[in-house]
């Protein structure tokens, strides 16, 4: 397939600016997430990678070629549009076998794309319709078909499950990783949903008005999310973000947290990165996913880089799979992931095991990762 | 008493359904006068009732408005002018509905620097008198020398349709999804690619509109036909004032009648046929859907 480097991609609408300097480079075969916000420029970004809209500035390299003066057409790129943007005048067939038509591919070969396309997608039993005789779920592998049928260099994804409905959202979602591993195809994917980025991407780009706030395997956008946005936007519950005062005794560092008139907690650190010694004694933001804590039992004994705080149950929360709790934990709100079956009352005061071996600390300032 | 439904017959749907009807009827009486006059010989007409009906039926009125009625120079009848009229209004129709799909496609989906002025501009077309372009027409028709033919005829009205029909493409094409624009574009569709394949299949109901709103108005048309053309390219509005207007001879009513009708069947036949596409496409094209 390809590789696309997006090199200080800009844009503005007279004063305004919708994106300040992307730079993103992709590997072949990468599945690339962009997510965020609504208003964040994520699909004004793939617009301009799509050729849809002109960057202000920058430039977009399609296998090492410079494509931004091109037109959409003849840039190789297939996309798939939220509404489908299925042709409602022609079937599905017509639909699929459209872009091929316009490119002047012999008729043989165009019947025998489409088929190919059918049954990879498994829509061949509506070849024959018109999109508004179909579900959206069939739309979608339409959809999708009509954009594999080229074989384009990339391929554009801008939201293209947030019109279905939950479950078949699920399915889908399976479907195009599916794809993605069958095909090793190069994929640039918009949404708003940070499950779905997760779940698909090789890597994420996380963006907030205009700017790149972070670019990374999902992993690290996960465990160690650039600032405190990305912390609060991946995840789900989001991370907690607490504020907290770093001291030092005895060449150990520890995190004390207290808001309001709620008893302190203190939480002794394990080695922690060499800058956070400069934040000594002053403020700095904790982040601990909801899965870093369990319930203390009695016969439990805490590891290496586990600590045991006291905390007060505000809300239990089933899902069914586990049971979130939201802690009062020295003031403030912690929600935290437990067994399903866990015994606790709101009002409750209980012990709790922290593990700290995936503590994130930002600057209570930039709100940028101390690293 | 607004959910509850009508059961009976009641008092009140009887009366609503009278005054209907007698409406319906004082709009009809003119087509009731038309039709019965064209069928009497004109003696019956002349002793006075119009309203009554004929006591000898013929069809000879119809005859004699269609093919030997005196209008030109030789006694023709309608015919030849019908034919004209035909000859005005298709091109006429198909040219002005074309360019203002083409017009449509371009204000709304190439948003170029004075696009909603260019379009208010058109739109302002629409409310300029015919009576103020006659003499810069002529003028235009002279130089291009279609002066007193069909094709010049058929110039002038498509020129004055462009305002109407690229206002009614125009705002059925805003409301128009951009992804399937968008999307045939990256599939590769050109210029014309996108207008041919992708809007015009998918502008059926509009087509009808503009379609009917030509055809009639432009089938109706006297003051161009009048002020723009000549013996041999007179449009049947024309003929129609020449049949009825003569001072020489006697005044033939129920000629003149059965050529009036003759004159408004196609008219009537495009709404019969289509006035519920219509309809339904004034809708589309006002509300968004």
């Amino acid at each position: 397939m390809a590789t696309l480097d997006l090199i200080n991609v800009q844009k503005s609408f007279g004063q305004t600016k919708i994106l300040h300097d992307i730079s993103i480079s992709l590997a072949d075969g990468e599945f690339l997430v962009l997510v965020g916000p609504s208003g964040c420029g994520k699909s004004t970004l793939m617009n301009i990678i799509a050729g849809l809209e002109e960057p202000s500035g920058g430039e977009l390299q399609l296998d090492g070629r410079d494509i931004t003066p091109l037109p959409p057409a003849d840039r190789n790129i297939s996309m798939v549009f939220q509404s489908y943007a299925l042709y409602p005048n022609m079937t599905v067939a017509k639909n699929i076998e459209f872009p091929l038509a316009m490119r002047k591919v012999e008729k043989s070969k165009r019947a025998e794309r489409v088929k190919s396309v059918a049954k990879l997608l498994q829509i061949e039993h509506l070849l024959e319709r018109k999109p508004r005789q179909l579900s959206g779920g069939q739309r979608q592998r339409v959809a999708i078909g009509r954009a594999l049928a080229r074989e384009p260099r990339l391929y554009l994804f801008d939201e293209p499950l947030s019109n279905l409905d939950a479950q078949l959202r699920l399915d889908m979602r399976t479907e195009i990783k599916k794809l993605h591993q069958r095909l090793g195809a190069t994929i640039v994917y918009v949404t708003h949903d940070q499950i779905e980025a997760m779940t698909l991407a090789t890597r994420i780009a996380v963006m907030k008005g205009g700017v790149l706030q972070q670019l990374g395997t999902p992993y690290e956008v996960y465990n160690r999310p650039a600032n405190t946005f990305v912390a609060g936007f991946m995840g789900s519950p989001r991370m907690n973000l607490v504020k907290a005062r770093l001291t030092q005794e005895s060449s150990r560092l520890a995190l004390n947290i207290q808001t309001g008139k709620r008893p302190p907690v203190r939480i002794d650190l394990p080695d922690m990165p060499s800058a956070m010694s400069a934040y000594i004694g002053t403020e700095v933001i904790a982040g601990l996913r909801a899965e870093a804590v369990n319930l203390a039992r009695p016969d439990m004994v805490a590891g290496p880089t586990e600590r045991a705080v006291d905390a007060r149950v505000e809300v239990i929360e089933p899902t069914g799979a586990d049971t979130l709790v939201v802690l009062d934990l020295g003031g403030n709100e912690f929600t935290v992931r437990l067994e399903p079956d866990v015994s606790l009352k709101p009002g409750q005061d209980a012990r709790f095991f922290v593990d700290l071996a995936k503590l994130v600390c930002f600057d209570a300032k930039t709100e940028k990762l101390i690293a | 008493m607004a959910n509850r439904r009508p059961k009976g017959f009641g008092a009140d749907r009887f009366f609503l359904y009278a005054v209907l009807l007698c409406l319906a009827l004082l709009f009809l009486l003119p087509v009731y006068v038309m039709v019965c006059n064209s069928l009497k010989p004109l003696d019956e007409i002349r002793s006075g009732n119009l309203m009554a009906l004929p006591i000898i039926w013929t069809i000879e009125p119809w005859l004699t408005a269609w093919s030997t009625a005196q209008i030109g120079v030789q006694p023709t009848g309608l015919k030849p002018y019908f034919l004209n009229s035909f000859l005005l209004v298709v091109p006429a129709v198909a040219i002005s509905t074309l360019i203002g799909a083409l017009n449509g496609y371009i204000l709304t989906q190439f948003r170029f620097r004075g696009a909603n002025l260019l379009f208010a501009a058109m739109l302002f077309s629409v409310f300029i008198p015919f009576q103020i372009v006659l003499i810069p027409m002529a003028k235009t028709l002279g130089v291009l020398g279609l002066a007193g033919t069909v094709k010049g005829l058929v110039f002038v009205n498509v020129v004055y349709g462009i305002g109407f029909t690229t206002l009614f493409f125009r705002n059925y094409y805003a409301a128009f999804p951009i992804e399937l624009i968008r999307s045939a574009r990256m599939d590769g569709a050109d210029f014309f690619g996108v207008l041919f394949r992708i809007l015009l299949p998918s502008s059926g109901p509009i087509i009808v509109v503009t379609v009917i709103w030509q055809f009639t108005n432009i089938w109706n048309e006297f003051l161009f036909g009048a002020s723009f053309s000549d013996y041999s390219s007179f449009p049947i509005t024309v003929a129609l004032n020449n049949l009825v207007n003569s001072s020489t001879g006697v005044k033939e009513y129920n000629v003149h009648f059965a050529g009036a009708f003759i004159a408004a069947i196609p008219t009537l036949v495009v709404y019969l046929v289509s006035g519920k596409y219509f309809v339904r496409g004034l809708m589309a094209g006002s509300v968004k859907g």
